[in-house]
């Protein structure tokens, strides 16, 4: 059975791992390596590394890191932050990144999206949608959520869809960083108006809020940080909780026989 | 053990070149016929288009090495699909080890088409899949599937069943991502390489 997924995501800031509220007041949170293994042994079905200060000084590092987190890593990951072209987008898949994730340079240059998905194959473009509802609408936000545009999230979603992007990835910036729940109205309305995967982001703070986007916001995969980072939530326990409330996930690997 | 790994224009085989170096095996990335011939065993990765991915195998004579191989051969993902007859995407006629076509999955149905994540494997026959019990997850990420044959040794159902997992002679392959399947992909690379 197709199942659910759960993406532990972690920012990164000069090689290590960080985490802020609404988007600022960073905190240490460790080595993104050893965070990658650890979630990965946990049951995380995928990662999602968003390189929140990107430049290209620390390109380098990037893709060093990105390289080191593959050789390691026997589960899926995307790599996203400040991804512009696709010679960088060649240079990440290259270090073994499974997938890329752009958000800005697709805002400023939809044909981007076009462009990517027909070079390397709709499985790997992930567009990342930062959303803010103003005056009852939701309206793209940029620049790590720092800019706001005129662009309507609904369509801009339709149109990332027609353009060849295989994922959504929907953070609410209105949620984000609360853990009072994911955006379960936008979230519904985007999975809805797509038929590609949207993974729901921004807000998670109890288990309760997984089943929600997952029941309610029509999500295929729920990302969240610091609830994992800081072990308030366990990947094990959030899935068994799931799965009693007859969400298809996948359990850890106890299926080996001894 | 000696594990050659064909080298063409579709990606990502960095990610089974460390999947085999956690397993111990250093991979070789080639496209010389002598190695691929020569090597003890043959991966046959894959992520990216049918028909160029064909043409670009024929350009360079990889299709009549590939079909002549003897020695156990696996191919991943897009390489399941051009192992069979015929594929939907880009009309192509691939390398028929498998007499099976592979077709693009309906979009009609209210699902969301590439099947992408983790879904659980079925009906499992074969050494492939020793010490792996049906029912484990693994990884998928495709919009194209290869029908149900009785090459099949493996199926999942998204949309419908399709095949997981073929196998005619010496040629394995399957349509998951083992080498980012957690460790239920790791057994069944372990089970390829140990297969005698």
């Amino acid at each position: 059975m197709h199942t659910k997924r759960i993406i532990p995501c972690l920012d990164i800031k000069d090689g290590r791992t960080v985490k802020g509220v609404n988007f600022v007041n960073l905190i240490d949170a460790g080595n993104p390596v050893e965070l990658a293994q650890k979630y990965a042994q946990a049951g995380a079905d995928e990662l999602v590394f968003l390189d929140i200060n990107a430049t290209i000084e620390n390109r380098s590092t990037l893709i060093s890191l990105v390289k080191e987190i593959a050789s390691v890593l026997n589960i899926p990951f995307t790599v996203g932050g400040g991804i512009g072209s696709k010679s960088d987008v060649y240079a990440l898949l290259q270090a073994g990144a499974d997938k890329i994730s752009i958000n800005s340079a697709a805002v400023r240059n939809p044909n981007l999206i076009d462009e990517l998905s027909q070079e390397f194959g709709s499985q790997c473009i992930v567009v990342a949608i930062d959303t803010k509802s103003i005056a009852s609408t939701h309206y793209v936000h940029t620049h790590g959520g720092r800019k706001a545009t005129n662009v309507p999230t609904l369509s801009w979603a339709k149109e990332v869809f027609q353009r060849g992007a295989g994922e959504i990835l929907l953070t609410s910036m209105d949620a984000d960083g609360t853990k009072q729940g994911f955006d379960l109205p936008i979230t519904a309305q985007v999975a809805e108006s797509v038929a590609i995967p949207v993974i729901a982001s921004g807000g998670a703070g109890s288990k309760n809020d997984f089943l929600n986007v997952f029941r309610e916001g029509k999500a295929d995969a729920a990302l969240a940080a610091s609830v994992f980072h800081f072990g308030e939530i366990l990947i094990g326990e959030l899935k068994n909780f799931l799965s009693q409330n007859n969400v298809s996930v996948r359990k850890s690997d106890t299926n080996i026989k001894p | 053990m000696n594990v050659a790994i064909v080298q063409y224009n579709a990606g990502n085989v960095q990610s089974v070149l460390f999947a085999l170096k956690r397993l111990g095996v250093e991979g070789i990335l080639t496209d010389k016929p002598e190695i691929l011939q020569t090597a003890d065993r043959v991966i046959f990765p894959g992520v990216g288009e049918a028909s160029s991915a064909m043409n670009y195998l024929q350009n360079r004579g990889l299709d009549k090495v590939i079909r002549s191989l003897t020695q156990p051969v696996l191919g991943i993902c897009l390489g399941l699909q051009l192992l069979c007859k015929h594929s939907e995407e880009g009309n192509t006629e691939c390398l028929g080890i498998f007499d099976l076509k592979v077709k693009k999955f309906p979009t009609d149905r209210g699902s969301k088409v590439p099947h992408v994540g983790w879904n659980s494997i079925e009906n499992l026959r074969s050494e492939l899949f020793s010490n792996v019990v049906s029912g484990s997850y693994v990884y998928y990420v495709h919009s194209y599937y290869a029908e149900i044959g009785s090459a099949t040794i493996a199926q999942t159902e998204y949309i419908l069943p399709f095949s997981a997992a073929l196998q005619h002679k010496n040629f394995y392959a399957v349509q998951f991502h083992p080498e980012k399947s957690s460790n239920i992909g790791e057994q069944i690379l372990k089970n390829f390489l140990q297969k005698s």
